[in-house]
């Protein structure tokens, strides 16, 4: 681990000052991320502004009726809300689906749509990587490649996002809102914080040096049922094979590409009243195969299937 | 030399008057590990303040190093010395034995600038702090010239060649008998890489007090590690203090030392000063020795009614290039089943790879994945229940030696299992049972490992407060050995757990062979036993020749020992009183346990049966075990509850071996796939919801004095069978290549329409 400064500013202009005026320095939430990062120097920030202690940590209600959750709820926090369970049982299954309980009593909501992405060659730093080192190459491009990505990706990257949070945020419509280093506030839709690989994957979400996730607003809930499924290699404390959200005919899919993917073409098809089945075809025609994991397209295909069938059926599962 | 007659014998243990032995005792050493104050190797306090080492791996398979550049790392702060093979001290070559006796020989580290696998040593940092020091290695910069090197096992198979000193054996004529058969089963298993995960890493901490060195370090044999450092070192044996009193998990990895060990002992001599060294998690999965891919080609012939006439097991395995390791995956079978007409063999590529090396229960555990499994698909061809056809191929004498079994009871393990397990609900035709989205099926496998006794001593203290203290090199590896020695002790002298203490895993201390290969238990305990029947009779001595005593001129051969006492009728006196009148300085003594001449003459082994309910989720291919139940056959039984610690946590790993473990080798680096936890996964709680398993009533008096047997490896032999076994009953899926993951199995799903 490289040395590195420390601080924990009071407040969020604080917070955003200290960044701004420290180059190379990152934000500190859970750090259940950022800190395994730091022991194998994938990164070297040095100097961390520690956001855990920011007055960011509450679950309002909206006056649409939704949920403004804090940048700093943990999992846990915003998993065992009695209005998250109820609203948005699609979010309470997705967090609890994550990690381990250890995990999610530190993990935040800010740092779990941030957190970077699990590719194996992305950890092992005697790999080339592009996203680690831009221009090295891909070492799972032609690798070990069994989760990588089957929609979005990029001949420089083929690794896939991990939050299963995100994932049901993306089928909620939920946004983000920020303080940028400028002290400007702004807000986006969660689908459209991170950024497909193209030629750029160490670019990886569209926040800029210092931006702060302040808060997620979800709106209402919408009509029709709610259910996460995700498929792991065991029955807990597994990343995702691929996962899908769905809330009544919106479809989001987690462990295909680098962001939380809204299958929009199956949530047309499905408006247009075309069959399960096509409908969930309808986004994967443009699914890529690259070695080892083209059974995620057959997979999420049948997963979402089953999905919609839970939530068509009306049911809250 | 003794006779296993002498072992038949009434003793203090078979007689058992406490009833300590076989009882539930909580571990001897358990409060100091939940409270987090039992110190492991890294932890131990030295006597001044320690400098923190840290290792750099190489990242090729295999090359020669260039040019190694340590001038940023020799700059960065806190640092205290900087090593490649260039500047490292002296050491002894590879494999030297100055000491003829030496149980092991050197272990030289960074000795040539040759690269000979993936995470090899290449250089050392040592510096004030483990942060300075990780942060100093990894400014180490290495340019290599690599070569060609074989890594992928798999495209290497036609370059397997036959072990050395090894043959294949053949009993009749198997082709001529498999070519007769009527039914005939030929089919070709795999099963991967696999890693050790122990939750301590390699870790020593080292210190010198003039020309001694003591190592406080992670090892399962204390004599082979301290053999090993003192060779390295070119030093008397006996200038090494070898102590390793807790250990987080060995498994068979820490059978051997690593550079971690001859790391810290030498950076402590150059440094005049404490040092501590430990692997890093990656270290962990690259550096050290891992279980070997074995492919398995299994072929059957049997009758109609089930009797077996031909089997044969020929299983490819791969070990590193200069360091021979065979995983004998056919070895087991050989004692298994009757058939007039059989074939077992292994074949060997060398690899450029990291060692390859046991792991619990090595050979069974890799290859009972291929025949338990080829047994119920042949169970399936003659429509014979597979738990009826093990039982209609049960030999009665050693199919291979025709030697008789000291004791055998496989089929009671089986019936007894099928009838607890619920195994007449099972539906022989797959993908009959459906519950929603998941379809449940039911399997077995038999299970057999080799049970053994190695020489071992031990040493006894009674001083003047009455208090025993059991001293021994040997190692508690997390298994409970402290407990069941305690226990030994405490029934054999007749007094009460809690006068007894134990003290192992130090270099000083009579020897023991260490943990490993399912043996510990019956030779550590066997020494701590006879080394007990010493102390009684040395007491016996003191008493009888003590005119103050109530015993002073009884017959020797008459006096017993219970509660604390030594008596002769109703004459009777505590140790305590004994010992602190007639040798106030205490009573030490040492024993020793050794196999018996005509050990040989039974064919030995412990038996189980594993039962597995599993789901598979029609859509998705995820497999999700329901229950599994083991009953066991495993000698007497120390401790109820550290045995069944150690039979479940078998059942656990095989269980982790069907459905999640393995770590795939990328070919064009020659590294593993998985790094850390998040990767490589073992079983999580969630995926062991209901496991549980019971012995048989058993004494073999064959094995040992105590008529015990090892428990454990015994409990992962057979469990990824009978999970495969319950998938292929679930959903009609039949894998042969483990683990089976929800990709494998959603293929076939897809494969059969569903
Ligand atoms: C073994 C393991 C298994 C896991 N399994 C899963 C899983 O199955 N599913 C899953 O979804 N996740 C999983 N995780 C990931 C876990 O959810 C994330 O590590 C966690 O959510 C990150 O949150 P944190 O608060 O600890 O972030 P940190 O580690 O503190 O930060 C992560 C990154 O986010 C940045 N950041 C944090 N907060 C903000 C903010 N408010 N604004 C801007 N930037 C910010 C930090 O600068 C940093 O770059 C796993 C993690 C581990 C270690
Ligand atoms: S997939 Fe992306 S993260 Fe993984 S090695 Fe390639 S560039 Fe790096």
């Amino acid at each position: 681990m490289k040395p590195f400064t420390y601080e924990r500013p009071k407040d969020v202009a604080a917070a955003v000052k200290a960044i701004r005026t420290s180059p190379g320095a990152k934000f500190l939430a859970g750090g259940t991320n950022l800190l395994d990062l730091m022991k194998v120097e994938i990164e070297a920030p040095s100097h961390l502004v520690d956001i855990g202690r920011l007055p960011l940590a509450n679950i309002e209600t909206t006056r649409d009726g939704g949920l403004r959750i804090g940048a700093m709820t943990t999992n846990t926090q915003v998993a065992s809300d009695p209005r998250v369970r109820s609203l948005y049982p699609v979010l309470a299954q997705a967090i609890v689906s994550g990690g381990s309980a250890q995990l999610r009593n530190k993990a935040t909501t800010g740092g779990n749509l941030m957190q970077r992405t699990r590719c194996a060659y992305f950890y092992d730093t005697a790999k080339p990587c592009n996203k680690r080192q831009p221009g090295s190459g891909c070492a799972a491009l032609g690798g070990l490649n069994r989760n990588s990505a089957i929609l979005g990706a990029s001949e420089a990257c083929i690794a896939t996002s991990p939050s299963d949070m995100g994932v049901a945020l993306a089928a909620l419509d939920a946004r983000i809102e920020t303080l940028t280093a400028e002290g400007v506030t702004r807000s986006l839709a969660v689908a459209d914080l991170h950024r497909l690989p193209g030629d750029t994957p160490e670019l990886e979400t569209e926040l800029k040096t210092g931006e702060l996730i302040t808060c997620v607003v979800i709106p209402a809930a919408p009509t029709g049922g709610q259910v996460y499924r995700k498929v792991r290699d065991r029955a807990s404390y597994a990343g995702g094979l691929v996962s899908v959200a769905a809330v009544g005919n919106r479809v989001a899919w987690g462990g295909v590409a680098l962001k939380p993917w809204r299958a929009e073409k199956t949530e047309a098809a499905l408006a247009a009243g075309v069959p399960i089945p096509e409908a969930v075809a309808a986004e994967l025609a443009a699914a890529e195969a690259r070695g080892k994991n083209g059974f995620k397209i057959a997979l999420v295909g049948r997963l979402t299937a089953a999905a919609l069938d839970e939530t068509f059926a009306g049911r809250r599962a | 030399m003794s006779s296993v007659k002498d072992w038949a014998l009434p003793n203090p243990v078979s007689e058992n008057r406490s009833g300590l032995i076989g009882k539930t005792v909580d571990r001897y050493e358990g409060r100091l590990k939940v409270t987090g104050t039992a110190p492991y190797a890294y932890e131990v306090e030295p006597p001044s303040a320690p400098a923190y080492g840290q290792a750099v791996s190489a990242t090729i398979a295999r090359g020669r190093i260039v040019s190694i550049d340590t001038s940023a790392a020799e700059a960065s702060p806190g640092v205290k010395l900087v090593w490649t093979s260039r500047n490292v001290p002296a050491q002894a070559a590879r494999g030297e034995r100055a000491n003829p006796r030496s149980q092991r020989g050197s272990n030289p580290t960074m000795a040539s600038d040759a690269v000979e696998f993936y995470g090899q040593t290449l250089a050392f940092v040592a510096a004030d702090t483990l942060e300075n020091a990780r942060a100093a290695a990894a400014l180490v910069a290495v340019t290599y010239e690599t070569q060609p090197a074989t890594v992928d096992f798999m495209a290497s198979l036609d370059q397997a060649e036959m072990p050395p000193g090894e043959e294949d054996t053949e009993i009749g004529d198997f082709g001529a008998g498999f070519a007769a058969s009527p039914v005939k089963l030929d089919e070709t298993y795999f099963s991967p890489i696999a890693n050790h995960t122990q939750m301590e890493p390699c870790a020593t901490t080292a210190w010198w007090d003039g020309d001694k060195v003591t190592v406080h370090t992670s090892i399962q044999m204390v004599k082979g590690g301290q053999h090993a450092l003192a060779e390295t070192l070119a030093i008397a044996s006996d200038k090494v203090h070898l102590i390793t009193r807790y250990i987080g998990g060995g498994f068979g990895g820490k059978g051997q030392s690593y550079d971690d060990l001859t790391l810290a002992a030498l950076a402590a001599r150059e440094l005049n000063q404490p040092v501590k060294v430990a692997y890093t998690r990656q270290q962990m999965f690259q550096a050290t020795i891992h279980r070997p891919a074995v492919q398995m080609r299994v072929r059957l012939g049997a009758e109609p009614d089930g009797r077996l006439n031909a089997f044969s097991i020929e299983a490819i395995t791969h070990c590193a290039r200069n360091v021979p390791f065979t995983e004998h995956a056919a070895n087991f079978s050989r004692s298994l089943y009757a058939a007039p007409n059989r074939l077992t063999g292994h074949r060997l590529v060398r690899m450029d790879l990291p060692g390859a090396g046991p792991m619990r229960a090595p050979g069974e555990a890799t290859g009972m994945l291929s025949l338990e499994c080829a047994m119920d698909e042949l169970a399936e061809k003659l429509g014979i229940d597979p738990v009826e056809l093990r039982i209609r191929n049960e030999p009665t004498v050693d199919p291979e030696t025709g030697k008789p079994f000291s004791v055998r009871q496989l089929v009671s393990c089986m019936r007894e299992g099928a009838q607890r397990f619920g195994w007449e609900r099972r539906n022989p035709t797959p993908g009959q049972v459906r519950e929603g989205r998941w379809l449940v099926g039911m399997g077995m496998a038999a299970g057999i490992r080799g049970n053994f006794l190695l020489p071992a001593k031990a040493g006894i203290r009674i001083t003047a407060d009455g208090t025993v203290t059991l001293l021994q090199g040997m190692t508690d590896i997390g298994t409970g050995t402290y407990t069941i020695l305690a226990q030994i002790t405490a029934e054999t002298l007749g007094v009460p757990l809690d006068q007894v203490r134990v003290e192992l895993g130090d270099s000083d201390m009579p020897p023991a062979p260490g943990s490993g290969g399912q043996f510990g238990a019956a030779t550590a305990g066997s020494a701590a036993f006879e080394t007990g029947m010493v102390m009684r009779r040395t007491l016996a001595d003191l008493a009888i020749n003590d005119p103050n005593s109530p015993l002073f001129g009884a017959d020797p051969t008459l006096v017993t020992f219970a509660n604390g006492n030594i008596a002769l009728e109703n004459q009777s006196e505590s140790l305590a009183s004994l010992v602190a009148r007639a040798q106030p300085d205490g009573v030490y003594v040492e024993g020793s346990i050794s196999p018996a001449a005509d050990a040989r003459d039974w064919s030995q082994h412990t038996y189980g049966a594993q039962f597995a309910e599993v789901a598979v989720d029609v859509v998705t291919g995820e497999v999700r075990l329901r229950r599994m139940f083991g009953v066991f056959a495993a000698g007497r039984i120390l401790n109820a509850k550290t045995a069944k610690s150690q039979i479940t946590g078998g059942m656990i790993w095989g269980i982790g071996t069907a459905l999640t473990e393995t770590n795939p080798v990328d070919p064009r680096y020659g590294s593993f796939l998985n790094q850390d936890m998040a990767g490589y996964l073992v079983p999580s709680h969630a995926d062991i919801v209901n496991v549980d398993s019971i012995f048989l009533d058993e004494t073999d008096d064959k094995a040992n004095p105590l008529g015990i047997k090892g428990v454990g490896e015994l409990g992962i032999c057979g469990t990824g069978a009978a999970i495969a076994n319950a998938i292929y009953n679930a959903c009609g899926v039949r894998l042969r290549d483990y683990p089976m993951t929800p990709d494998k199995v959603l293929e076939g799903l897809i494969a059969k329409g569903l």
